[in-house]
């Protein structure tokens, strides 16, 4: 029993030193811009370049609008599947995993085919066009989490009989949508969101192929042309990340306290 | 014409037929219960009438108005499901509250009526509870507050006491009938428990393979069951095989013996079998119990249920339970004891298949 416990604790902190070693490796490399002494001289230097802040908000702006698209799609369609259509569950599954199965270079020249400037719906002719062709992109290379993600949340309540309940007192399907059926599976929606927007930041080929100023091709330009700000970034990126995950935590927890089903 | 009316109501899902020619005229007020084994089409009927599935012939008229175009959402029909299906999201005043506010009434005029609603169920103190903070028997009162809110034409209640323990299933049955006595709210009650629907209903429907076997009240459901079904289903009477002696006299043989039954017996001829029913509570094997009639049997085994003793009797090929009540003074039938079977022969009745 003990010699099994310290075996875990062994493999645990093997694990983590392989994670943990290269990310302080990193972040005391991203310290050492001045030298002889440690400073943030990098993370002001990224700070102060204005293609950073524009890149990232730009990638931003596209995480959050790929959130809320996405989950005007996502949701709707998760739940009719599973009120109206419960025998076409697997054929949608299976569409929503295919983004893990085709790599996203050959989506990106599928849509650069479809609709480059001389087809019938020409979306890379203008930048709008383009912008929302990006974003759709990354509707669908988020699209397995998101429905996987509320897909398991609408599991943990009886959408149907929610629905027949709401029905039987008058109310229309918005109602129904927003009211009865959103609020509870929130929890869903929103860890869905967290890792749409990790994806959406750090994306690099369908920007790069689009060629938009998004965060994931300025990240990877700072790489091949600087010393020490790429680490500065990769250390920005990865809080960002944990940041997400640990809201995704917050939320989870706060929603389980609000209704132990979700 | 009735409140309720439902007139040749069919239903098929693809080719099996589950509902077959229903009719039914339910008045206003009343309280009808649906009886049957698992299967037997309840919920479905009681789906129709809400609206949730078409039926493929037949009509279902509310208050003179034909039910058939209009949507579950417009039928003003309160709904309260065996999984009480509250709003998790909503605290306990939102989700009565709920209906109304969809139907646009103005916020003073919700609270007056959350308040009252709650006040019926008795669950005032909680309005701010959410539902995963109450037990099963509030969920569900809540639930029927949140559909009696909204002032529906009639309540339909599907199995709701099944998923809640024995003691509270008893005591939310009677609160049940109660506030639907105070309120005059026309109820369909959907229950497989033959207890429930005898103790709670105006009137029952036994309900077999998607056909309605028998509608009475309580009393007629239960003396007077009309096919074996319902006489099987509802109580625990006996089925004991005879022949017809003379139908004319109402004659019967049982085992060799022969028994006057208490009218003549329409339809069947001299020498056809018949079955004929005996209630547990109407037979007795204590020496000098009342009764014209006796069988000889022999005991099979014997229940103590509280204040009854429920004895299995074997006579000629037909098992018979009876009941007698508990009395220390008395000591029970053993297995294997022959005993003598009494009652009194106009007890018996004639069942049609
Ligand atoms: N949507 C459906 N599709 C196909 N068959 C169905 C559907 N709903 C019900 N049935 C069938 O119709 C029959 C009657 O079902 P129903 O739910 O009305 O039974 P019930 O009397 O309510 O039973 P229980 O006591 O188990 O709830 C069953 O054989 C069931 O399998
Ligand atoms: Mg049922």
């Amino acid at each position: 029993m003990k010699a099994q416990r310290l075996g875990a604790w062994i493999a645990i902190a093997i694990g983590a030193s392989y994670f943990i070693i290269p990310l302080l490796g990193t972040l005391e490399f991203s310290l050492r811009m001045r030298r002889g002494a440690y400073s943030f001289d990098a993370y002001e230097s990224v700070f102060a370049d204005l293609q950073f802040r524009e890149t990232f908000g730009y990638s931003m702006l596209m995480a959050v609008l790929t959130i809320a698209f996405g989950m005007l799609l996502v949701v709707p369609t998760a739940y009719w599947v599973r009120l109206r259509l419960p025998q076409v569950r697997p054929i949608v599954e299976f569409v929503t995993l295919l983004p893990l199965v085709i790599p996203a270079i050959v989506i990106v020249f599928g849509y650069l085919r479809l609709y480059n400037s001389s087809s019938i719906l020409p979306l890379t002719g203008s930048t709008s066009g383009t912008n929302a062709l990006l974003m759709f992109s990354y509707m669908t290379l988020s699209l397995p989490y998101m429905y996987r993600a509320v897909d398991t949340a609408m599991r943990a309540i009886d959408v149907r009989t929610l629905t027949e309940a709401a029905e039987s007192l008058g109310a229309k399907w918005p109602t129904i949508l927003f009211r009865c059926i959103f609020p509870n599976v929130m929890s869903g929606v929103l860890s869905g969101a967290f890792i749409t927007f990790a994806i959406v930041m750090g994306e690099f080929t369908m920007a790069a192929l689009l060629n938009r100023p998004a965060f994931g091709p300025y990240l990877q330009l700072v790489g091949a042309n600087k010393a020490y700000e790429p680490s500065a970034l990769a250390v920005i990126a990865f809080a960002i990340t944990w940041l997400s995950m640990g809201l995704i935590q917050l939320v989870s927890r706060f929603q389980k306290s609000a209704s132990p089903k979700a | 014409m009735a409140f309720l009316t439902l007139t040749n109501i069919q239903k098929s899902f693809g080719l099996v037929q589950v509902v077959h020619n229903f009719n039914m005229g339910i008045e206003k007020g009343e309280f009808v219960s649906f009886l049957g084994p698992s299967g037997c089409g309840k919920t479905t009927i009681l789906r129709m009438i809400a609206g949730f599935e078409t039926p493929s012939g037949g009509s279902v008229v509310i208050n003179g108005k034909d039910q058939g175009a209009l949507k579950p959402n417009q039928r003003n029909i309160g709904m309260v499901f065996q999984a009480y299906a509250l709003f998790p999201n909503m605290n306990v005043h939102d989700n009565v509250a709920f209906g109304l506010k969809v139907a646009g009434a103005s916020k003073t005029d919700i609270d007056i009526r959350v308040k009252q609603m709650l006040g019926l169920i008795k669950l005032e103190h909680l309005a701010d509870r959410f539902p995963y903070q109450l037990s099963g028997g509030q969920q569900q009162r809540v639930a029927l507050a949140r559909a009696l809110a909204v002032k529906p034409q009639v309540l339909l209640l599907d199995e709701p006491l099944s998923a809640l323990d024995a003691k509270i299933r008893i005591s939310l049955r009677e609160e049940i009938r109660q506030i639907q006595q105070q309120l005059g709210i026309t109820t369909v009650f959907v229950t497989h428990d033959q207890e429930e629907a005898l103790s709670i209903s105006d009137r029952i429907v036994v309900m077999n393979a998607g056909r309605a076997d028998q509608i009475g009240t309580p009393f007629e459901i239960y003396n007077t069951p009309a096919t074996r079904f319902v006489a099987s289903f509802v109580g625990t009477l006996n089925i004991i095989e005879g022949k017809v002696a003379d139908p004319a006299t109402g004659a019967v043989t049982i085992g060799g013996q022969r028994i006057a039954l208490k009218e003549p017996i329409a339809g069947l001829k001299g020498g056809d079998s018949i079955s004929l029913a005996l209630r547990p509570e109407a037979a007795s094997i204590a020496e000098g119990s009342k009764g014209d009639t006796s069988l000889p049997g022999e005991v099979v085994s014997t229940s103590f249920l509280g204040s009854v003793i429920r004895t299995k009797l074997r006579v000629g090929d037909d098992v018979i339970s009876f009941d007698m009540f508990n009395d220390p003074g008395i000591t029970p039938p053993v297995a294997g004891e022959n005993v003598s079977l009494r009652f009194a022969a106009k007890d018996l009745l004639v069942i049609r298949e």
